[in-house]
């Protein structure tokens, strides 16, 4: 589903965030990524939906490449929901606007249709009652849960999560991974940067171990796990695990 | 008694007398025409400067968006660079000599004159809204200007409406200037009476309440703007 051929990306020419990657991402794979802060690994998930335009390489979605600039890349990215570290709910809208508004926006439904369906989703996690409560009255990992919703609502192909759990206190963890679990059961394709080693282990076909720019060492959760090859894997896993 | 007797002739001769009441009536609906139309303007072109300045910093690359980002610093640094009599003028003796329509002309002085200060206020909003905003308005595939028309800036005009206040708070008292182009204005109605009568107490006096009152006016309109938009504040 995703293509990457050959990816760099600097930041104002200095040195390269992302050295050369080539990965490919199937239809309902859930991929996890991890690393040490600073590998590249963010930066790698906010290439796929262009948040950050690639220094070289491109980049394949449904055979269509999303770096040519003749790509509307808004289209593209209605397919891919992107769920963020800080949440970034909109505060001025009611959390059913906040659900609503872009399907509607965008003509994908009528203003009638994303509002059913976003009650739909919110009585799918239960949070129903916070239909007319803004952002603000909500806890981080209700803010979360939402700003997962809020893609949902999208109808996307493919879900982007970084750090999805990074900014949540620790008690309201759960909650969001349980949801993502979910998500991953019903067969959504993930690509998830993350923390969380459990929800790796427990939720991925594939584990990605991402330092300094590049892609060191991947495979199933068991064999990153509990088989890691590469020193730098190893130095990793012994200081996260 | 005498004191009664001396502002009863005073009010008579201030108000009453040759019909001066319409003078100031005049006065002040020109004003009140210049400065809602010069602040509605004024607002829409500092819109327009703010959000090309800003898309150019975020697309460095475009050139169009380069132009026009070289047109607004142009535009902000000589409005900001002048006082805004001068500009009047030049308006009204240099750019549109062929017209003596001086309260259009003042409008459009104060319009372009106001949308560069406004412009800075708007833009500084914008840049306070956090980028996750717009990266997660872009991330459900909105364009650009939906983005900025429905997710930033609602939220950036919330965190500049005291600004903004402010700035419209001056405009109304700057189109004292008008007078300069022979426009009777409120200012321009109680120097006129005052000349008349040769009593400077009555005329200004009221001149300059009427102002604060104006001023008051739309301040509590602002707060009570402050207050219905932050609803959605409240945790």
């Amino acid at each position: 589903m995703i293509e990457v051929n050959g990816l760099y990306k600097s930041f104002d020419n200095k040195k390269m965030v992302l050295n050369g990657i080539t990965e490919t991402i199937q239809q309902g794979e859930k991929v996890v990524i991890i690393g040490p802060s600073g590998s590249g690994k963010s930066t790698f998930l906010r290439c796929l939906n262009l948040l950050e335009t690639p220094t070289k390489g491109n980049i394949l979605f449904k055979g269509v490449d999303i770096t040519d600039s003749k790509t509307d890349i808004n289209k593209l990215r209605q397919q891919m929901g992107m769920v963020f570290q800080h949440f970034n709910l909109f505060p001025h809208m009611t959390i059913l606007k906040n659900i609503a508004f872009a399907p509607a926006k965008l003509g994908l439904q009528t203003k009638e249709e994303a509002e059913e369906n976003a009650r739909r989703l919110l009585g799918r996690i239960g949070l129903i009652d916070k239909i007319d409560s803004y952002p603000n009255q909500l806890s981080g990992g209700q803010k979360q849960r939402i700003a997962i919703v809020r893609a949902l609502a999208m109808n996307p192909s493919v879900m982007l999560f970084d750090e999805p759990t990074s900014a949540l206190d620790p008690e309201m963890v759960g909650e969001v991974l349980e949801l993502m679990s979910e998500l991953a059961q019903d067969g959504m394709t993930m690509v998830v940067v993350t923390h969380e080693m459990g929800f790796a282990k427990e939720v991925a076909n594939r584990v990605i171990f991402m330092d300094e720019g590049v892609i060191v060492e991947q495979g199933t959760p068991d064999e990153i796990f509990n088989n890691p090859k590469n020193q730098r894997t190893q130095d990793f896993l012994a200081k996260v695990l | 008694m005498q004191i009664i007797n001396y502002l009863t002739e005073m009010f008579e001769k201030t108000f009453i007398r040759d019909d001066r009441y319409k003078l100031f009536l005049d006065g002040f609906k020109n004003t009140l025409v210049i400065a809602i139309f010069a602040t509605l303007i004024g607002v829409l072109i500092g819109l327009i400067v703010a959000v090309v300045k800003v898309w150019h910093k975020q697309y460095p690359k475009n050139v169009f968006l380069k132009i026009l980002n070289i047109v607004a610093e142009v535009y902000t640094t000589i409005i900001r660079g002048t006082p805004v009599v001068v500009q009047l003028m030049i308006a009204y003796f240099i750019i549109f000599a062929f017209s003596d329509r001086a309260v259009l002309v003042g409008i459009i002085a104060f319009s372009f004159n106001s949308g560069a200060y406004v412009s800075e206020i708007i833009r500084a909003g914008i840049n306070a809204v956090d980028k996750g905003q717009t990266e997660a308005g872009r991330s459900l595939g909105l364009s650009q200007f939906t983005t900025m028309k429905s997710i930033v800036l609602p939220q950036a005009f919330k965190n500049i409406l005291p600004a903004l206040g402010n700035e419209f708070i001056a405009i109304l008292k700057e189109t004292s200037v008008i007078g300069y182009l022979g426009v009777v204005d409120l200012t321009k109605a109680g120097e006129m009476v005052r000349s008349r009568t040769a009593d400077a107490f009555f005329s200004l006096i009221f001149v300059a309440i009427v102002y604060l009152v104006l001023v008051l006016g739309l301040s509590a309109l602002f707060k009570a703007l402050e207050r219905r938009l932050s609803k959605s504040d409240r945790s």
